[in-house]
């Protein structure tokens, strides 16, 4: 399988990740190579295999639903870039 | 008279309680030591005055009699952990100036039971490398023959390089396909990753969770199994965190191997596999076949697939966690005119070339249209290494193979830079066990006709940590091998 510049695109706007118009090519050359490689497995019989998601086979375990650290909301803000009244801030979504 | 910084832990810990130095001295020691090797690159974050008035504390306790399983012992930690009050960015420009609220459960570990943090350590871009080149500080250099400017491996780099340069007594590091093994063996130290669910993976920034786990890097096989009992046990703050009990692993240490099958796989030997490494792979054979092991030829006939199957899971799961990453919350922001390309301009400023080109080959496999033919297959030959493991374990106790196809390479080596796919194939002999979720230990056999570490990896069954100690302190007393002075 190959894929085309507007794949590229495509895939780098489901990444939130811009790339320059002069760099599409390098990227687009690298992503064939990798999926050329990882092609590979295509030769592996798995029919009636189940997937293995984690190795880790016992189902989660699930704790009481009820709040054990609370009236954090300073710890929570002390690392944004920006913030205002005890809200995180980012630019305007509605006008 | 040999220095405090080249003492092991046992033996920091002996000086310590027979009053031969005191922690401050110990501590004052290392900062030393740390200054007059910052061309190694292996800390990105020095913590000279917090690991001084920890010092002072664990005196106290000495003097008290109340000192714990670790007191005294100076620890680096790679910069993936969250350390609270202490910058953690996991080598990304994206987390600048992130300053945890909280601690990781395995640092937490590590710091009631005594151990004392000198700062943070170098590591490749979210644990993304082979050679810490990704490393947003730049790359560390490798202690060995340091005027060569050798890579130290990745990703955790800065802590195979501090603890063999004796910058820090031993280090924590993480390991999704190799990050504590492969640069264990490139600088000759000693580094396991334990069974998947061994220990907490909270307050780790997360790579691939399926594969993240997290373990120690250190001077020698005791020392790792030391520091494993203090970070190992159930977190509640981990849903994958094995609720089982943690054995003392120390207790295994020169229990002799008589009768114990050791596995090796054949697959394990490719054409063209490096002349000295096979060869210290038969001597390390022969070590256990002295001491009374059987060796059983097995198969792993699913090998040739495990890299192809890693490089489709491990950015899926990447993809996924390090959408976090958003200028919102922590780290860098990049303004935009509007919200969607302030999220763009950030991670695109904030992410290095390696994360990005895994974030987006993570974006296309997980994709409507391209889920069932990589994913979904690459999950399901997952299950088919894991199986070869299952079958092979019927056969033998322990695998015994080398930890890497090379010795550490040049800073820049133009091969493994022209093709990322270079780079990867570094992790053939380490992969396979995070996708089973297997405990591994790499451990150095020698040194190559150019005077570089080659280490040797023990692969144990699912929580058999124990029997991967055992064999491995047997094979490090035959070894001999002297650590750097």
């Amino acid at each position: 399988m190959t894929i085309d510049k507007q794949t590229v695109n495509r895939i780098a706007f489901l990444s939130h990740l811009k790339i320059d118009e002069n760099k599409i090519e390098e990227a687009q050359d690298e992503f064939n190579k990798i999926l050329n490689w990882v092609e590979k497995l295509s030769e592996v019989n798995t029919d009636n295999v189940e997937p293995l998601s984690s190795v880790n086979e016992n189902s989660l375990v699930c704790r009481e639903d009820i709040v054990i650290e609370k009236n954090q909301a300073d710890k929570i803000l002390a690392n944004a870039p920006v913030k205002e009244y005890g809200y995180f801030v980012v630019p305007k979504v509605v006008e | 008279m040999t220095e405090i910084t080249q003492l092991t832990i046992h033996e920091t810990l002996d000086g310590l309680k027979n009053k031969k130095f005191s922690t401050v001295e110990v501590i004052k020691e290392y900062i030393k030591e740390m200054e007059v090797k910052r061309s190694l690159n292996a800390y990105v974050l020095e913590t000279p005055e917090t690991a001084l008035s920890q010092a002072k504390e664990s005196d106290n306790r000495y003097f008290q009699g109340k000192e714990r399983r670790l007191e005294g012992i100076p620890l680096g930690i790679k910069d993936l952990f969250c350390t609270k009050g202490i910058r953690s960015t996991a080598c990304s420009h994206i987390l600048d100036g992130f300053i945890p609220q909280y601690e990781s459960s395995v640092t937490a570990n590590l710091f009631s039971s005594g151990g004392i943090c000198l700062g943070k350590l170098n590591m490749d871009e979210f644990a993304m490398g082979g050679s810490n080149e990704t490393s947003y500080y730049g790359p560390v250099v490798n202690p060995w023959q340091q005027n060569r400017n050798l890579v130290a491996g990745g990703s955790s780099g800065g802590s195979a390089a501090a603890v063999a340069a004796n910058i820090c007594a031993a280090a924590t590091g993480t390991d999704t396909g190799g990050s504590i093994r492969q640069p264990s063996s490139f600088c000759g130290v000693t580094g396991i990753k334990p069974t998947y669910g061994r220990c907490s993976r909270y307050g780790i920034m997360a790579f691939a969770s399926s594969l993240d786990q997290a373990g120690p890097i250190a001077k020698d096989v005791r020392d790792c199994a030391l520091l494993l009992n203090v970070m190992a046990g159930y977190d509640a703050k981990d849903s994958t965190s094995a609720n089982l009990p943690v054995p003392d692993f120390t207790k295994v240490l020169g229990q002799s191997v008589k009768g114990l099958k050791i596995g090796i796989p054949a697959q394990y030997r490719p054409d063209g596999l490096n002349e000295e490494i096979s060869a210290y792979w038969d001597k390390g054979i022969e070590i256990l076949r002295s001491a009374g092991a059987e060796i059983v030829d097995i198969s792993l006939p699913h090998t040739q697939y495990a890299l192809a199957t890693y490089y489709i899971i491990a950015p899926a799961e990447a993809s996924s966690n390090l959408a976090r990453y958003d200028g919102v919350r922590y780290g860098l922001r990049v303004d935009g005119d509007h919200l969607d390309n302030m999220y763009i301009n950030t991670r695109t400023e904030g992410f290095g070339k390696e994360v990005k080109r895994r974030i987006m080959i993570g974006t296309y496999v997980l994709s409507a249209g391209y889920y069932d033919a990589y994913y979904l297959k690459a999950q399901k030959v997952r299950r088919l290494i894991r199986d070869d493991f299952i079958k092979a374990f019927k056969q033998c106790d322990v695998i015994l193979t080398p930890t890497s196809p090379t010795a550490a390479f040049p800073i820049g080596d133009k091969h493994m830079n022209e093709n990322p796919i270079n780079m990867w194939l570094n992790d053939i002999f380490t992969v396979s066990v995070n996708l089973a979720g297997l405990p591994a230990l790499s451990l150095p056999i020698g040194l190559s006709a150019d005077g570089l570490p080659l280490g040797l990896q023990l692969i144990g069954k699912s929580f058999d940590e124990e029997t991967v100690f055992r064999a491995a302190a047997v094979i490090e007393k035959e070894a001999k091998f002297e650590r750097l002075k």
